[in-house]
């Protein structure tokens, strides 16, 4: 077991040095590096730039030197200093935006994950045990078109109802007053009570294809000669589909939660950014208008850098789940 | 609870449909059972799908979609960029064939006026059911050239009054009261075949790249796989977001056209890649290829003349199956101002108005485009989903 988890952190080391090499790729795309632009943006504010200040970061980041030596800076900064760059924007350092942000985004799709499998799983093995029954073509409706349904036109149409019936406006993570404040429990509640909406949305598309990989994978297992064996031992029904073929089932489950992840906070960046939500998908986007780069290229090498990790979670889940897999390896 | 006994059942059900099916549609059963046999693929495959009846339906839907796109200029009623200054964000006008009395008429709509709410000042529209306009077929109005080619001032359907006084807007009119039927028409346009020229370049490098991967196997596999994994590792949204922030602002429509396409197939073809490449895996130990290769034909010829017909039906399947990523890709990234962008008219362009919350509120209609992108893609689903089925006619 330890052999193959190694064997994975082995595999995922070059992942990441290649993402961070694509990171910094679009750090670079526009023109001009950022020292430029952030200094003629403090300039053209009228404010007073320091020339010390702006060869110190321009040493810092390496800028005017080899491309290799800029990506050997920005990532030595990134590991050795947790120094990200510089937000031109925000005239911050990016480290102190990002982290709560990631936070917030992290949350919300483990959450839908789990949201979505303790909804799908119930449902996709009642489906598979109830074929061709009306709830099963109801579910089955219900699922393919929940996964058809892009989330973004799916919040826009929240946002409107809850308008247009109930006078609210259901943007946002937070109450007015808990914006800006610091973490406090009352935050934590307000937080929870803003929650579900985004949650709902965010977790029906990979509801609904959760359901039909459920029901498809209980309904191959159940016409397999255990299941009949089982039966004719005088198992009684419920122990028996949920004791084995259910079990069989959920191994694609862990083996896609990786993709799953990342196709949640993929997904996730346009539900955001309609409903205003406080994650990194629209700040993200904001950073690549005003084309702050060092903020944009930490979005995407974190939120990709993630979902390696989560591919490793789900390898190893899946190893410790299923022998065949770890002996293999 | 299925049983295996049940299952077969349901097969033999299923063929006996199939032959019934094949039956009537011709009359004597021993001609009949001949014709079966002596059906190319491509006819069994037709047989097929023509008995999945939802994915019959989206064909129809999407062929009417598709030639609504290529003849934009003749369906729209008018130019995309026309306004209508007494007109902006006018709900759209029903065409009728009753009038307030219950009287059978040619189809018409009353004139629209506009009066301003005392309350709130805003504008508000009130029928004036004095006053017809009868909705025309083929009637002359704005002169517009189809395909930049032919110059004509036919459109397929409009009422004959000045611009000043009344239009037709079958799905209302935007903020600044532009028709939302006709920006639709344009916008079909790009977003339909954006989708399509998407995927066919995922194709053409999931082809080369899969069918490398899968028919010489080893360490050119090893490594292309690994490739395939890395893309699929990026979150593609934001990767999409981060590439097409990237393009210039000052680009023409046409360039930025095809700098979102690229960027967009740039992810896609790993699917279509994975696809070719099980296909070659199954195929390359098959009897006939083995025949083909003792028989003295080169690689190439074997790919391009024996494996790939056999899996061509399943390549179209899941092209198919891809197109409404792309569709949505574009939309996705238009609506959030980094894909195509004004004066270009795409669905996504389009539904940038409904991303105020207000204005969606007040106008509903302006989610129109959004009916448009669901419909497209629902109707790609069912219509993947029978070719899928059909795509192997034997089995079953």
């Amino acid at each position: 077991m330890l052999k193959y988890i190694l064997k994975r952190i082995g595999i995922m080391v070059p992942t990441i040095i290649v993402i961070s090499m694509i990171s910094f790729a679009i750090i670079q795309l526009p023109p001009g590096d950022y020292l430029t632009s952030y200094v003629a943006g403090l300039r053209q504010m009228g404010d007073n730039v320091d020339e010390d200040e702006i060869a110190a970061l321009r040493e810092r980041y390496g800028l005017g030197q080899p491309i290799y030596v800029q990506y050997y800076k920005w990532v030595s900064g990134i590991i050795l200093r947790g120094d990200w760059g510089q937000s031109m924007e925000w005239r911050k350092p990016v480290k102190d935006l990002i982290w709560e942000r990631m936070a917030l985004t992290v949350a919300l799709s483990l959450v839908a994950v789990l949201v979505s499998w303790f909804v799908a799983i119930p449902v996709g093995v009642f489906s598979a045990t109830h074929q061709y029954t009306i709830p099963d073509y109801l579910f089955s409706a219900v699922s393919f078109i929940g996964a058809g349904l892009p989330g973004f036109l799916i919040a826009l149409v929240v946002m409107w109802v809850a308008m247009r019936q109930f006078g609210l406006n259901v943007g946002g993570l937070f109450s007015q007053e808990y914006m800006v404040a610091p973490w406090s429990w009352p935050k934590v509640v307000d937080l929870l009570k803003h929650l579900w909406i985004p949650v709902i949305v965010i977790a029906l598309g990979s509801t609904a294809g959760s359901i039909r990989t459920t029901r498809a994978n209980v309904l191959d297992e159940l016409n397999k000669p255990y299941v009949e064996t089982a039966r004719a031992k005088g198992l009684r029904e419920r122990k028996l589909v949920w004791k084995y073929p259910v079990r069989v089932a959920m191994n694609p489950f862990f083996s896609t939660v990786g993709w799953t992840l990342a196709n949640l906070i993929s997904g996730q960046t346009l539900v955001a950014y309609v409903l205003s939500l406080q994650t990194t998908g629209p700040m993200m986007l904001r950073a690549l208008m005003s084309q702050d780069m060092y903020l944009a290229g930490s979005f995407l090498l974190l939120l990709s850098t993630l979902t390696v990790i989560g591919t490793l979670i789900s390898d190893i889940l899946l190893a410790w789940f299923d022998p065949r897999i770890r002996m293999e390896g | 609870m299925t049983t295996p006994t049940q299952h077969v059942h349901k097969e033999v059900r299923e063929r006996q449909a199939l032959d019934r099916d094949i039956e009537e549609s011709d009359g004597t059963i021993g001609a009949e059972e001949e014709r079966l046999y002596v059906a190319s693929q491509w006819q069994l495959m037709w047989w097929k799908f023509r008995r999945h009846k939802l994915a019959m339906a989206s064909g129809v839907i999407l062929i009417i979609f598709y030639v609504v796109a290529i003849f934009a200029e003749f369906v729209a009623p008018y130019d995309p960029e026309a306004y209508f200054a007494s007109f902006k964000l006018a709900p759209p006008t029903p065409v009728r064939i009753f009038d307030t009395e219950g009287k059978l008429r040619p189809p018409f709509i009353y004139r629209r006026d506009r009066y301003r709410d005392e309350e709130t000042l805003r504008y508000s529209y009130i029928d004036d059911i004095s006053v017809r306009y009868p909705v025309k077929l083929f009637v002359q109005a704005t002169p517009y050239k189809l395909w930049g080619l032919f110059e004509t001032d036919v459109h397929l359907f409009g009422i004959e009054a000045a611009r000043e006084e009344q239009g037709v807007f079958l799905t209302g009119a935007d903020r600044l009261g532009r028709d939302l039927f006709s920006r639709l028409c344009y916008g079909a346009r790009i977003s339909l075949s954006i989708g399509l020229i998407g995927v066919l370049m995922s194709l053409v490098l999931g082809i080369i790249l899969g069918g490398v991967s899968g028919y010489y196997g080893g360490r050119i596999d090893t490594i292309i796989q690994r490739v395939i994994e890395f893309v699929r590792t990026i979150p593609n949204i934001p990767l999409w977001m981060a590439l097409s922030a990237a393009l210039p602002p000052d680009w023409p429509v046409i360039r930025l056209y095809f700098g979102i396409t690229i960027i967009l197939s740039l992810i896609g073809w790993t699917g279509m890649a994975r696809v070719v490449r099980g296909r070659f895996l199954a195929l390359r130990n098959e009897d006939f290829v083995l025949a083909a290769r003792l028989g003295g034909s080169s690689e190439i010829r074997i790919i391009l003349r024996h494996m790939v017909p056999s899996f061509l039906s399943y390549i179209i399947a899941s092209l198919t199956i891809a197109i409404p990523g792309t569709i949505l890709g574009e939309t996705g990234l238009s609506f959030i101002g980094l894909g195509m962008r004004a004066p270009a008219i795409s669905w996504g362009v389009l539904l940038q108005e409904a991303n105020n919350i207000r204005s969606l509120a007040q106008a509903p209609w302006v989610f129109a485009p959004a009916f448009t992108v669901v419909l497209t893609v629902f109707a790609f689903n069912f219509l993947g989903d029978g070719l899928r089925d059909a795509a192997d006619p034997y089995a079953r």
